[in-house]
């Protein structure tokens, strides 16, 4: 049996002003398990980056909690919670010299002394990560000079690099053809049976993620559910994330198609 | 690797040239000495006249220390300032920190008569002008903090840290409006930036100053590499953002509210040095970056103060013209050639 890594209870997500509360979505219960690769997936605006902001702790819940190795996450100290749980981002890094390795590895920051000496440890984290990520051929070139898909690859070495039990992943997929989407699928799906970590992803390239992802965590309007994703085709959850009439969900291609 | 043979080089001569600057600079001036007479009068020697020993002990080393100091405070803390800001043209001067610390420096000097007796003696004494500059400095930072945070853009930082510029400039010129022809020789002087006149119990405060905030800043090294990936990345590496911040505002308006006591507003080096050293270096890296800014930034300073004082001639001009000279070019320089690798 896997070991869970992450779960919720009861957890309700949505942001609290003075005046109200905005629930976006209520009774989640997930869990995130040890070597499995999970997609989020829902529409734009569904609330995908409040619940991956909630679970990584940078926002707070309005009920319930998050646990982190069964332990509270809002427990964690800023560097307890960087040695458990890393993320890759979609924003643009800002303008600078940093090279390849230099950025992989600033992963290792949570590891090192007070001015950042990397130990031989660091090293060998570091060299590991970006032959696993199949970049080590990169590690001299600055950051701006490298691919969108290149820069990707770079961004996951750095999560691997921090060495943590969880990787969570903000549509990583964004700006990449065809080709390097499914590299990137791939690179990830193999990172958890390699590494036996869990790495969660939000995404839009559903039909991808479906074939790819050992779980899926489906947002609607409605509900929030972790299923398989046969188990979801079956049920017929894949009609309920879009409400519009021409688009539906063919459970025999396991794709959609424009009506 | 070929890029650390490359820094242990770039090191020794910036090394040895720093060295060979500090003598320059103290055989240069109005009269220009021998720099056997300057080796022999700094090791305690005897120079071969009692006139040279003097000048040396009593005007040239103390202004070649203090422009040491003054190179290495204001380009540290545009180091600093141009990492937490994101933002390449950041400094202390262009952010109008220099303008908080004159407004500061103003009060005292001009202001001191407008109040109670006790407190215009703590004020002039030297302890109250570094107080009121730094805490002049820190204010406008903390207001340039607050509005960079509604707009993400570099000019309108930049636009915004002008506008305290001439925010300050006003309220010092109503302020000389009210003030007697001796105060306001006394400000004018100050504003031109001098180097030379200080005491050394002046250049001991000066030099406490500026070692903790450089002391400061050794500890931010590695939250400011961090901060190379943007702040929620630093975050998700269990930076404590809110605490790393307080620390370099606190070592920023330290170095550059002392060291704009004492030496008055120079213009430029806090901005240019650091951009000198990230293109020497081709580096991100603090824990590079911050040694090779510390001595171009002494080396830099020793140089504008010997150009300042025209060797051979009998004028000095005052050292902001002179950083204004080299400064400028390289600021409209950096504008025009905006590339991806500056920061």
């Amino acid at each position: 049996m896997n070991k869970n890594i992450l779960s919720t209870s009861n957890l309700s997500i949505g942001y609290k002003t003075k005046n109200a509360v905005t629930p976006i979505a209520k009774n989640l219960n997930l869990n995130l398990q040890q070597g499995k690769l999970i997609a989020l997936i829902g529409a734009n605006g569904i609330g995908k980056s409040t619940l991956l902001r909630t679970i990584t702790g940078i926002q707070k819940p309005l009920e319930g909690n998050v646990f982190l190795n069964d332990k509270k996450i809002a427990s964690y100290t800023a560097l307890e919670l960087a040695q458990n749980l890393s993320i890759v981002l979609t924003e643009k890094l800002p303008p600078s010299n940093l090279t390849v390795f230099e950025l992989v590895a600033l992963g290792r920051q949570p590891y090192t002394n007070w001015i950042g000496t990397l130990s031989d440890v660091d090293s060998a984290k570091i060299k590991e990560a970006l032959e696993l990520t199949q970049i080590s051929h990169l590690a001299t070139k600055k950051h701006y000079e490298i691919s969108d898909g290149q820069l990707q690859k770079v961004l996951v070495a750095r999560a691997l690099a921090q060495d943590t039990a969880l990787i969570i992943l903000d549509e990583p997929t964004t700006h990449l053809d065809l080709l390097h989407k499914v590299a990137l699928f791939k690179l990830l799906k193999k990172l958890t049976k390699e590494t036996n970590k869990c790495i969660l992803f939000s995404t839009h390239d559903i039909d991808m993620a479906i074939q790819l992802s050992d779980d899926m965590i489906l947002m609607t309007t409605e509900t929030v559910i972790q299923d398989e994703p046969c188990n979801l085709i079956s049920k017929g959850s894949f009609n309920t994330i879009f409400k519009d009439e021409h688009i539906s969900f063919d459970s025999e291609k396991g794709k959609f198609i424009i009506v | 690797m070929a890029n650390k043979q490359r820094n242990i080089l770039l090191f020794s001569l910036l090394g040895l040239g720093l060295l060979v600057l500090f003598f320059v600079n103290i055989s240069f001036g109005s009269i220009t000495i021998p720099f056997k007479e300057v080796y022999n009068s700094l090791t305690g020697g005897q120079a071969s006249k009692s006139t040279w020993e003097y000048i040396i002990i009593n005007y040239r080393l103390p202004k070649a220390i203090t422009a040491v100091l003054v190179g290495m405070g204001l380009s540290i803390s545009g180091l600093l300032m141009q990492t937490l800001f994101r933002n390449p043209l950041a400094g202390p001067y262009v952010l109008g920190l220099s303008s908080g610390a004159s407004l500061g420096v103003a009060f005292v000097i001009l202001g001191a008569a407008f109040m109670p007796a006790f407190i215009s003696s703590i004020l002039l004494s030297p302890y109250g002008i570094v107080l009121a500059s730094t805490m002049g400095s820190s204010i406008v930072l903390l207001a340039v903090l607050l509005v960079s945070h509604r707009l993400r853009d570099t000019m309108a930082i930049l636009i915004v840290g002008l506008m305290f510029g001439s925010f300050t400039s006003a309220v010092v010129g109503t302020l000389t409006y009210f003030s007697t022809a001796e105060q306001l020789q006394k400000f004018t002087f100050w504003s031109m930036g001098t180097l030379g006149n200080l005491s050394w119990t002046s250049i001991s405060v000066l030099t406490s100053c500026v070692l903790i905030g450089l002391l400061l800043s050794l500890f931010s090294i590695k939250p400011l590499n961090a901060l190379l990936l943007g702040e929620n990345y630093a975050r998700s590496l269990g930076i404590n953002f809110k605490k790393t911040r307080l620390i370099i505002i606190l070592a920023t308006s330290i170095l550059a509210g002392s060291i704009t006591a004492y030496a008055g507003p120079i213009a430029f080096i806090g901005l240019a040095v650091p951009h000198i050293a990230k293109l020497l270096f081709q580096t991100s890296n603090h824990s590079i970056l911050f040694w090779s800014t510390l001595l171009l930034g002494a080396a830099i300073m020793l140089v504008c103060d010997v150009v300042s004082q025209m060797p051979g001639l009998d004028i000095t001009l005052p050292i902001n013209a002179i950083t204004s000279l080299l400064g400028a070019p390289i600021v409209i320089w950096l504008l025009v050639r905006k590339r991806k690798m500056m920061g």
